[in-house]
């Protein structure tokens, strides 16, 4: 007598491939709380402050995501929460499943500015920094992309001179920085006679400022600017001790763009929720559209392009965690998930109609958030040179 | 000697999924996900607060519920209680508001409190008689439906706002509180509260550890019945009322009809 096979756990449209059962207690409670905190505290407002073009009480955001402890939450010490990848993973997917610009925020503030200087700076800096950026009461930013040198940092202009007294003098300009005009500290990538070296610059010092740029059109829930570093004096001891050369501020990028590998899910995951939703309740040649074959093609393809980069994000996420994951594999994360999530949200927009292009729906704002982080940390071609490389081990930037 | 803050938190169905019933009238715990009944966090959130104004107490949260309900216990942990009881059994399948008073009762008596914090109600249940019964079987002062509460020298003290007063109250501890959903946001339970969660001490108990016969409580034991159980029909297409004229007559005639006024 054979018993009964038990029966299967039902369809979940949101997790359709079961993918919940692959992660455990802890890092569902991690997302759950995330969820909850941008259902109440940033999913109302966000489509009013991308509209206006502005993140105000970005303090107090800092502060609310500090005290969850999301601000460097995957380092250990000095405040921070010490959390897994996966747990990190989990928490820049559900920020930016509310908008781009808030995992910005956050990931600026933790895998670029709090990683430098854990990673590569001296006791007191870490002390005199860490503590305060992981309860959110200081903002980071990091400054590597000048106006003439993006993809190519290696021949950034911005320079630091050691004067006779010992101290540091900063010149240059960088520009699309990330939380540059709300910072209290600025990680400044700057030329040396012994290479590219990180510098710490408290908002304030003089010859130092941070305007922000405007017009916009991508990220506009998120503070971008420019800095301008004129005859910034700093002392010797402003210098991030731990390393000399690029490999310093792409270390810090590979944090970062391991962050954008899940966070990307959550953008498409927003749209392709709200074009389900949309489907559903939308009734045209007196059927809802979702009942026609090709709406259902579409959704189709969405939900199986989302639930692949879902995977493909905890699969790296679990290599990281065991101290395996190489920066080529990010590069297949990001190049991926970034493409992916554009693509769901271009055909997300097409089954809104033309309420597909209107801010009251999430979606055209996920598209045009998606424009800048398919840019930023690594363009898709410099993701496509960087796997190409390690396929073929021929170097095709030059 | 410190403060003991002992708060009641219930495991519910998720009220925003599909939540149905099993072929014995009872919850269907398999349909749709649990989580800790979102009034309870109130509860907890002002426990947490009394505990860090008074510098010397503990927060524990019980709960009396299936295996999964362990889940509302892990979380009241992450927001910040430092322990927690679980009373389990599967003869306690089906016990009504009657019996599970009697239950908590018994494990409060064992665990030991000074303050017991509910919720104003279930969000399943929602009958919101709870604390009240449970007073009773202390023996301890009831004082219900806080909308403020703080504690000092032995004495509870709260403000109830009803309809037409609010009532400033006070008790002698040992005392049973609830608290409402106008006490104060709970908060979120931080990255390092989740994982600190998973290594403060959970106590399990059955009814045997309580002294409890399974026909006291359970479907059998039950003093009320469910005879029948019918979802409610979905949602019609709303009325819409074009004023010409009469709008004011017909908003007040559908009101009525609906039996709204
Ligand atoms: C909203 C926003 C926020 C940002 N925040 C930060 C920040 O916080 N900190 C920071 O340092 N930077 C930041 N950036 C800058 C970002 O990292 C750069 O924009 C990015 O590195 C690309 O540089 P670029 O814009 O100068 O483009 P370029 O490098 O000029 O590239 C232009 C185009 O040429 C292509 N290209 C370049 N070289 C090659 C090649 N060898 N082969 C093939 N194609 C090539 C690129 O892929 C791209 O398509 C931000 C950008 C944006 C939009
Ligand atoms: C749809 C439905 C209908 C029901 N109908 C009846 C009925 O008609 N008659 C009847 O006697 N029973 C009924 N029950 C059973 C009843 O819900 C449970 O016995 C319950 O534990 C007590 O009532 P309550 O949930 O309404 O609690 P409430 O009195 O609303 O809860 C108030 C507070 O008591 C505490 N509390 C409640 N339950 C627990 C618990 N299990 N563990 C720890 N703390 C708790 C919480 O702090 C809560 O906020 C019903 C249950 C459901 C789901």
């Amino acid at each position: 007598m054979s018993a009964a096979p038990a029966p299967l756990p039902p369809f979940d449209p949101r997790d359709p491939l079961g993918v919940d059962d692959l992660l455990d207690e802890e890092e569902r409670a991690v997302r759950d709380t995330v969820r909850r905190w941008c259902a109440d505290r940033v999913a109302p407002y966000v489509a009013d402050w991308y509209e206006r073009g502005e993140l105000p009480g970005v303090r107090e955001l800092a502060k609310e995501l500090g005290a969850l402890g999301a601000l460097g939450m995957h380092l250990e010490g000095y405040g921070c929460a010490g959390a897994s990848a996966v747990q990190y993973g989990l928490a820049c997917l559900e920020l930016e499943a509310c908008d781009s610009g808030i995992r910005s925020l956050v990931s600026v503030q933790g895998s670029l500015a709090m990683y430098a200087i854990h990673r590569w700076g001296s006791e007191e800096q870490k002390q005199r920094w860490l503590p305060g950026m992981a309860a959110g009461e200081v903002i980071g930013c990091f400054g590597l992309t000048e106006p003439d040198h993006g993809s190519d940092p290696a021949s950034m202009r911005t320079r630091a001179r050691r004067d006779a007294g010992g101290d540091w003098v900063l010149d240059g300009r960088k520009m699309w920085i990330t939380n540059g005009s709300v910072a209290g500290v600025a990680v400044v990538w700057a030329q040396t006679d012994e290479g590219v070296r990180g510098f710490l610059v408290p908002a304030g010092t003089p010859g130092f400022s941070a305007p922000e740029i405007r017009h916009k059109a991508s990220l506009r829930a998120s503070v971008t600017s420019e800095l301008v570093l004129d005859g910034v004096r700093l002392p010797a001891d402003a210098v991030l001790p731990g390393v000399t050369g690029l490999r310093g501020p792409l270390g810090c990028l590979n944090q970062a763009r391991y962050g954008i590998v899940w966070g990307a899910v959550g953008a498409g995951r927003s749209c392709f929720e709200a074009a389900l939703d949309y489907a559903g309740s939308r009734v045209q040649f007196g059927r809802p559209i979702g009942g026609f074959q090709l709406t259902q093609a579409k959704l189709a393809d969405m939900s199986l392009e989302l639930q692949k980069a879902l995977l493909l994000a905890l699969h790296l996420g679990r290599r990281m965690d065991a101290g395996r994951l190489r920066a080529e594999q990010v590069s297949y994360g990001k190049l991926n998930n970034v493409r992916e999530a554009m693509g769901i949200a271009r055909t997300a927009r097409t089954i809104l109609g033309a309420n597909g292009i209107s801010l009251e729906y999430p979606v055209m704002r996920h598209a045009a958030n998606l424009e800048s982080v398919l840019t930023y940390e690594g363009t898709v071609e410099m993701h496509q040179l960087i796997v190409g490389k390690a396929l073929t081990g021929l170097d095709a930037f030059h | 000697m410190s403060l003991r803050i002992v708060v009641c938190v219930k495991y519910v169905p998720d009220a925003t999924g599909d939540r149905r019933f099993a072929d014995d009238t009872t919850t269907d715990r398999e349909s749709v996900d649990g989580l800790l009944s979102e009034l309870d966090e109130y509860g907890v959130e002002q426990a947490l607060r009394i505990a860090e104004a008074s510098g010397d107490a503990e927060v524990t949260v019980l709960t009396v519920g299936p295996d999964d309900a362990k889940d509302a216990l892990r979380k009241a942990l992450s927001m910040g209680a430092d322990k927690a009881v679980h009373v389990n059994d599967d003869d306690i399948h089906g016990t009504d508001a009657l019996g599970t008073s009697a239950i908590l009762a018994k494990a409060l008596e064992k665990t030991g409190y000074d303050l017991v914090v509910c919720g104003m109600a279930s969000t399943d249940g929602t009958m919101g008689v709870l604390p009240a019964l449970l007073a009773e079987r202390l023996g301890v002062p009831q004082v219900t439906l806080l909308s403020e509460v703080s504690v000092e020298n032995g004495t509870v003290r709260g403000r109830r706002d009803g309809d037409a007063a609010t009532e400033e109250l006070e008790a002698a501890l040992p005392a049973v509180v609830s608290v409402t959903d106008q006490s104060g946001e709970a908060r979120y339970p931080s990255f390092k509260g989740i994982m600190a969660a998973k290594k403060k001490p959970v106590q399990s108990y059955d009814l045997d550890d309580l002294g409890i016969e399974a026909d006291e409580v359970g479907l059998a034991g039950a003093w009320t019945a469910v005879d029948a159980i019918t979802a409610r029909p979905p949602r019609q297409a709303g009325t819409i009322v074009k004023d010409e004229g009469e709008g004011g007559k017909q908003l007040a005639e559908f009101l009525a009809a609906q039996k709204f006024v």
